[in-house]
């Protein structure tokens, strides 16, 4: 396959992702937002929405004030935020018309239809009502182009690089919610706050589809060392770092059969999975959340750079 | 302009009565859909081809974006017999074309026999001295010609140009056909029409057939696109899709050892044929313009050493000249010792003193051209141009009038069309598209009609408000 293709692919995929990702913030923002005034932490639950994505100084050098319309309109819509569900949407869009050949048609068709809808039907101005449609309508695009690419897709490379930039951004964006809040997630029986901090730990939950997974898996209470382990180790829960390592090794070990060739990104995917099998919560409290997530969140963006080394610029 | 033509569904002006054998079902059909249907269908149509992504965009219009072309519901027809003509016609000028520029570049033999003047071809931009006695693989130039031929009567077709650099707008003649059977189930179970889906069969066997004598049994093709910003990507990486082979684009290939590669994701790849869709000036920055990033350096060597095969050949543009087209006549009686079968348009060719003179005093009669233009750019329609427009044509002309050609404002034919009023007569043109490989030439039956939408407007180039129509070929 073309370098380039191969390029186009990834992103195409890994922006999907991005896009699935920001539109989750959102709707975890706007319903904590809406809790009674008595838990009072809304006002800044804005300000966690936009560190959640990773552009808390690009949002303060674009408005002089945050609130629930200026965090959506960052989030959503703003040409000027590179990750802004609106340019994920338009640069996956490019990068999938530049190889429409790589693509199955039902995955065009799911992306195009996006980027001409989008163009079409949005608008600043949106109600509450709207924006929650709209929400609801982004993560039905990625679910429908993930579907699409599960069904219709030949298992060759180009699949494999598909799920490899699904699942490194995706590695990504787990990571960023558990740097942006590992101050609320304490180890074993050290517990602060109350009701608040309940809220926020569930927002975390909802932020990744996880509320309902947490109580089958866990099944008590909501207790913030278990929404780390859930998050990071659980093998079961398919945004957990762990899962989306095992996703990486095995589509970087089909890559290198198909081509018959190892190299430097089945090495970097294979020592983070081995080191994410060899932790535990203890360990990981151990060595600090936060030092654990920063070290986590360094190798993630190293083997983007294996990539692109290995595949996409030869 | 009233213009009086030859209507492909009424025969000849005046006689709505009369239906022309090929057309009595789809006038039945006509007559028998709701009109509520066919804007459905017509809805229809435009989501079809909007979904899909087949637009193109027009230079010089920032603000237009993606655009689809118009596409008319009612397709255009020949029969078999009218096909049976023009199949031979297409083979022979093909032929005629290839021995032509295997000749200008090699012996020149018809230059010496003087068929064309010398100074045409050797002061010609599109003649391009580095291919001067260069062998090309297997002596072929054009493998793929679109031919534009318009029709004026029952049994008169002319030929308008010849297209023998990079010809496009093939995808459209398929997307088309799909869209029909898609739209119009009933109509294909009514007629019999010859499938134009082989195409891409056809290409295929044509690109494999012209590898260099060294190259693998099944060898490796590449489609080369200027990229996504290119008016015809859709149709490239249509293409590319249909014959399974890469897209590449300029930074995707690296020649070593005068051997072209592309970059894949195992490392470097041999590359045999590539079929591009970029103008020889951009295709090599070391050979031609140094400024170009579409190209590949190195790519000209590759192509000199006989290690790769481009279709078309370099220097291709030369027979696209509208001044060497004059010739044609003599062309394919030089080169195949027949009458051409296919007429020319009559031609003056300005840079003669006498044509010059009796062009510039009866511009408003008549179609006047740029040699080396295409797309509909930079041509006077004399009819349908102001006073004004016209008197600065005659100061172009004036200056350059080697640049030009003109020929009579020919009644092209027309063809029921769906218009803001209903369905009323339009000008329609055909380009049919013609292989040659080393195992032959392959014509598929049908071709691309494209219509001008405005009344009474004699110009089908999409980039000028044409659209298109299904063309369909009966079988007999």
């Amino acid at each position: 396959m073309l370098s380039r293709t191969a390029d186009n692919i990834y992103w195409s995929a890994r922006y999907l992702e991005r896009a699935d990702f920001q539109a989750r913030i959102l709707d975890a923002c706007t319903r904590l937002t809406s809790l009674p005034a008595s838990y009072a932490g809304a006002s800044n639950a804005w300000e966690g929405a936009i560190a959640s994505t990773g552009g808390a100084n690009l949002f303060r050098s674009l408005y002089d004030r945050i609130d629930e319309w200026t965090v959506r309109d960052f989030i959503a819509f703003n040409p000027g935020n590179p990750s802004s569900i609106s340019n994920c949407l338009m640069i996956a869009r490019n990068n999938a018309r530049a190889v429409r050949t790589a693509l199955t048609s039902e995955m065009w068709e799911v992306i195009n239809d996006a980027w001409l809808e989008l163009k079409g039907s949005t608008r600043q101005d949106m109600d509450r009502d709207e924006i929650a449609r709209f929400i609801a309508w982004v993560k039905g695009v990625t679910q429908m182009f993930e579907g699409a690419a599960h069904r219709t897709m030949l298992r060759n490379d180009a699949y494999y690089f598909t799920r490899i930039g699904g699942a490194i951004e995706r590695a990504d964006n787990t990571a960023r919610i558990l740097d942006v809040k590992y101050h609320l997630l304490l180890p074993v029986n050290e517990t602060v706050g109350g009701g608040l901090d309940y809220f926020q730990w569930t927002t975390i939950l909802r932020e990744v589809s996880a509320l309902t997974a947490y109580h089958w898996v866990y099944r008590e209470s909501v207790k913030p060392w278990l929404i780390a382990d859930l998050l990071i180790l659980n093998r079961q829960m398919p945004r957990s770092l762990a899962s989306c390592y095992e996703a990486l090794v095995r589509h970087f070990d089909l890559i290198a059969e198909t081509y018959g060739q190892q190299g430097e990104c089945q090495r970097l995917a294979g020592a983070t999975l081995t080191h994410l099998r060899a932790s535990c919560m203890e360990s990981v409290f151990q060595e600090g959340l936060h030092e654990f997530v920063t070290g986590f969140i360094g190798r993630n963006h190293a083997l983007g750079d294996g990539i692109a080394r290995q595949y996409l610029l030869s | 302009m009233a213009m009086t033509a030859f209507d492909e569904m009424y025969g000849l002006p005046g006689d709505d009565l009369h239906t022309r054998a090929p057309y009595d079902e789809l006038r039945r059909w006509l007559a028998a859909t709701p009109p509520e249907q066919f804007a459905i269908r017509r809805s229809q149509a435009e989501l079809f081809f909007r979904r899909i992504g087949i637009t193109f965009s027009v230079y010089g219009e920032a603000e237009a974006g993606e655009r689809i072309i118009p596409f008319d519901i009612i397709p255009r027809v020949l029969t078999g017999d009218e096909w049976a003509v023009l199949d031979r016609g297409l083979r022979q000028r093909v032929t005629a074309l290839n021995a032509f520029l295997a000749d200008v570049y090699g012996a020149g033999e018809c230059i010496r026999a003087g068929i064309v003047p010398a100074e045409l071809i050797y002061s010609n931009p599109a003649y391009l001295p580095k291919m001067a006695g260069r062998t090309v693989p297997h002596n072929l130039y054009v493998h793929i010609a679109g031919i534009d031929i318009v029709r004026v009567g029952e049994d008169a077709f002319y030929v308008l140009e010849d297209n023998a650099r990079t010809p496009s707008g093939v995808s459209y003649m398929l997307e088309n056909r799909e869209a029909m059977m898609r739209l119009f189930p009933e109509l294909f179970s009514c007629h019999r029409i010859a499938p134009v889906e082989v195409y891409p069969e056809a290409l295929l066997a044509t690109l494999q057939s012209v590898a260099p004598a060294g190259a693998p049994a099944c060898p490796t093709i590449a489609l080369l696109t200027p990229g996504p910003y290119n008016s015809a990507f859709y149709e490239h990486s249509f293409l590319a899709d249909k014959l399974g082979v890469e897209l590449v684009e300029g930074r995707d290939l690296i020649v070593r050892d005068d051997t072209v590669y592309m970059r894949t994701t195992e490392g470097p790849r041999r590359v045999d044929v590539i079929y591009r869709r970029i103008d020889d000036d951009f295709l090599d920055p070391l050979a031609f313009r140094p400024d170009s990033v579409l190209g590949v350096p190195g790519l000209m060597d590759a192509y000199l050493a006989g290690n790769v095969t481009l279709t078309n050949a370099v220097g291709t543009g030369i027979a696209d000249d509208k001044a060497i087209y004059s010739y044609m006549p003599e062309i394919v009686r030089f080169f195949t010792g027949e009458e051409a079968l296919l007429k020319n348009v009559p031609t003056w060719r300005c840079r003669e003193p006498e044509a010059l003179a009796y062009v510039l005093d009866n511009l408003s009669e008549l179609v006047v051209k740029e040699v080396n233009g295409s797309g509909g750019y930079g041509m006077l329609v004399g009819p349908c141009a102001t006073q004004g427009e016209i008197d600065q044509f005659r100061k172009k002309l004036r200056r350059s009038p080697e640049g030009f050609i003109a020929q009579p404002t020919l009644a092209l034919s027309t063809c029921p069309t769906f218009v803001a009023s209903g369905v009323a007569p339009r000008h329609v043109d055909l380009r049919p598209f013609v292989l040659s490989g080393t195992d032959g030439i392959r014509v598929v039956p049908g071709g691309l009609t494209r219509v001008a939408l405005k009344e009474g407007s004699l110009v089908v180039n999409s980039s000028q408000g044409g659209g298109t129509k299904d063309t369909w070929v009966l079988e007999n």
